[in-house]
């Protein structure tokens, strides 16, 4: 069983890293992009005996109190059997 | 009156902050492992600066779980002074004792220079010896110092009189050109509703020698020394 967790920056945080790379790509020519931002995306392996609300409920929490700060960031869990 | 000063896997600014309480300060002081728990014979604790735990994650979001900070957070609720400079800022703030957050830099390079700073108000035990309005030159050294709040906070923060320091020029102007990684409205230093705890960006013991090029960072030290003569 695994969970995936993405975070981003909440929209209208600034995110200056997100700005470098749209400026390099449209650099080697990548035309049309209106906007480009910068997250993080984690792979959490779970026990196999957990059931689908359980893994849920711990890697939210997880997200949540760690691997996020909510000030500035907003995450989204997913839960793969 | 005795200081600590906590040592995370990857503090650098350690050792500073040491140097700084035992000679110019003149008091007693111990570095504190972040696996301490007690910090019952300490009037005041800094969290200095450097990069605990890498800044894996996110500066500051991995010391906030050491067993050290739980003690903290007692320690401030209790009253006693916090101080804490540049990754020791981002942690309080990580750890909820602070609000807001410090982001990457607006120009996203990793600043290392002298600046200056506005003290905004003598009313905390760690201005109260400097005049509202003194410009400090006082040096800078990170990489996510931007400090970001929603406008809630800002106004709170306004209102109760909490931003300590703010970048400007030589003469005190607040710009936008002084402000050298992004910070919400110029904002160096912040500190809690109590005052107790303060959290900075620029390094004051970095600047207490003028063989160093400003010893304009005394002043602080100065203040919290004061605060806690006045209280034993």
């Amino acid at each position: 069983m695994k969970a995936k967790v993405y975070v981003n920056l909440k929209s209208g945080v600034l995110d200056p890293q997100g700005k470098a790379i749209q400026h390099s790509v449209e650099l080697l020519g990548f035309t049309g992009i209106a906007d480009v931002r910068q997250g993080k995306y984690f792979e959490i392996a779970l026990d196999e005996n957990l059931d689908n609300q359980q893994a849920r409920e711990s890697v939210e929490k997880m997200a949540r109190e760690v691997l996020s700060n909510p000030i500035i960031e907003d995450y989204r869990v997913e839960i793969e059997a | 009156m005795k200081f600590g000063v906590i040592v995370f896997p990857g503090s650098n600014c350690d050792h500073d902050a040491y140097h700084v309480i035992s000679k110019h300060v003149g008091q007693p002081v111990d570095f504190i492992w972040h696996r301490e728990t007690d910090l019952s014979t300490y009037d005041a604790v800094i969290i200095p600066g450097g990069f605990s735990y890498g800044d894996y994650l996110r500066a500051g979001a991995l010391a906030r779980f050491s067993p050290v900070m739980n003690s903290v957070k007692k320690f401030a609720e209790s009253g006693r002074f916090v101080l804490g400079i540049c990754n020791g800022f981002q942690i309080l703030c990580e750890a909820g004792l602070l609000p807001g957050a410090l982001i990457r830099n607006r120009d996203l390079h990793f600043i290392c220079d002298h600046v200056y700073v506005r003290v905004e108000t003598s009313d905390s035990p760690f201005t109260n010896e400097i005049q509202a309005g003194s410009v400090l030159r006082i040096p800078i050294a990170h990489a996510e110092g931007n400090y970001v709040c929603d406008d809630h906070t800002l106004d709170e923060l306004k209102q109760e009189g909490r931003i300590v320091f703010r970048y400007c020029d030589k003469d005190g102007a607040i710009t936008e050109a002084a402000n050298p990684n992004g910070s919400r409205e110029n904002i160096a230093g912040i500190c809690n509703r109590e005052r107790n705890v303060l959290g900075l960006m620029p390094h004051p013991e970095r600047a207490c020698e003028d063989l160093l090029g400003s010893s304009d960072g005394r002043d602080i030290f100065r203040s919290l020394a004061a605060t806690l003569a006045a209280a034993v």
